[in-house]
């Protein structure tokens, strides 16, 4: 497999119940094409997270997946208000998600520790009042 | 254990995924807050759960968990349990609290697995 594949997602703000429905597409795309399963589960979990996030906090945004034979590449990029102190939002349990999205399962200041676990690499690009992109590869082995 | 054993063993009824009524299951987790089931990826697992909305049933299918049981005697509505039917993932619901729920497993010889994975 030396083309990539890319796959394009639109994470719409506020819809709380929608959200997830690009890393589910994205898992069943990956399972069609033969991609081990440990791989199909971290992308998933990772994007999962990713994209709950967008909705928290960013007002949606957009997802790119591009699927090569030796990774696959996670780029959400949105235009929310930016990570003030990204050190911090790292930490386990910090968290500025309000009350009634802990109400909601979420918010438990675990997303982007998950998602640097998940991932092979991650890279945070965030300014304050202008967006954020989360990059993550993930290896195919 | 099984799912129909998990059924047994908390009086729960069945919503969806009859057809998974003979599937193992390993291990367990207990959990209202979805970043914390996410934090720990566990082989054919059981999710019960007091949270009742769509994102139980996304963070089910992310985890390739097998079974899903609400305690308490919450029901999701039509569309959760439609989507759960949809990613292959049994739904069960008990009217016994989590604790007792999660008691009931244990004894049974369900284990929590890895605790740092």
């Amino acid at each position: 497999m030396d083309d990539l594949l890319i796959l394009n997602y639109t994470v719409s703000p506020d819809d709380f119940t929608r959200a997830g429905e690009a890393s589910s597409n994205v898992k069943r795309k990956l399972k069609q094409i033969g991609v081990p399963p440990d791989v199909v589960r971290r992308t998933a979990i990772a994007m999962y997270e990713g994209e709950i996030n967008m909705v928290i906090h960013a007002n949606g945004g957009r997802i790119t997946v591009t699927i090569g034979p030796e990774d696959i590449t996670i780029v959400l990029a949105d235009i929310g208000p930016g990570i003030p102190d990204v050190e911090k939002a790292m930490q386990a349990g910090y968290s500025t998600a309000p009350d009634n999205i802990r109400n909601l399962g979420f918010g438990a200041g675990m997303g982007l520790p998950n998602m640097k676990k998940y991932s092979d690499e991650m890279t945070i690009d965030s300014v304050p009042g202008v967006g954020t992109t989360v990059t993550m590869v993930i290896k195919m082995a | 254990m099984t799912v129909q054993d998990i059924k047994d063993l908390l009086d729960a009824r069945l919503l969806c995924g009859e057809e998974f009524l003979t599937r193992e299951v390993h291990t367990a987790c207990g959990s209202d807050m979805m970043s914390d089931v996410l934090a720990f990826v566990k082989d054919q697992s059981v999710l019960i759960t007091g949270l009742c909305n769509p994102q139980v049933i996304r963070t089910a299918e992310m985890m390739d968990i097998v079974c899903l049981v609400f305690v308490r005697g919450k029901v999701p509505d039509e569309n959760m349990i439609q989507l759960a039917a949809q990613r292959d993932i049994a739904v069960l619901s008990t009217q016994l609290p989590m604790f007792s729920a999660c008691g009931i497993l244990y004894s049974a010889g369900l284990r929590g697995g890895a605790s740092i994975g």
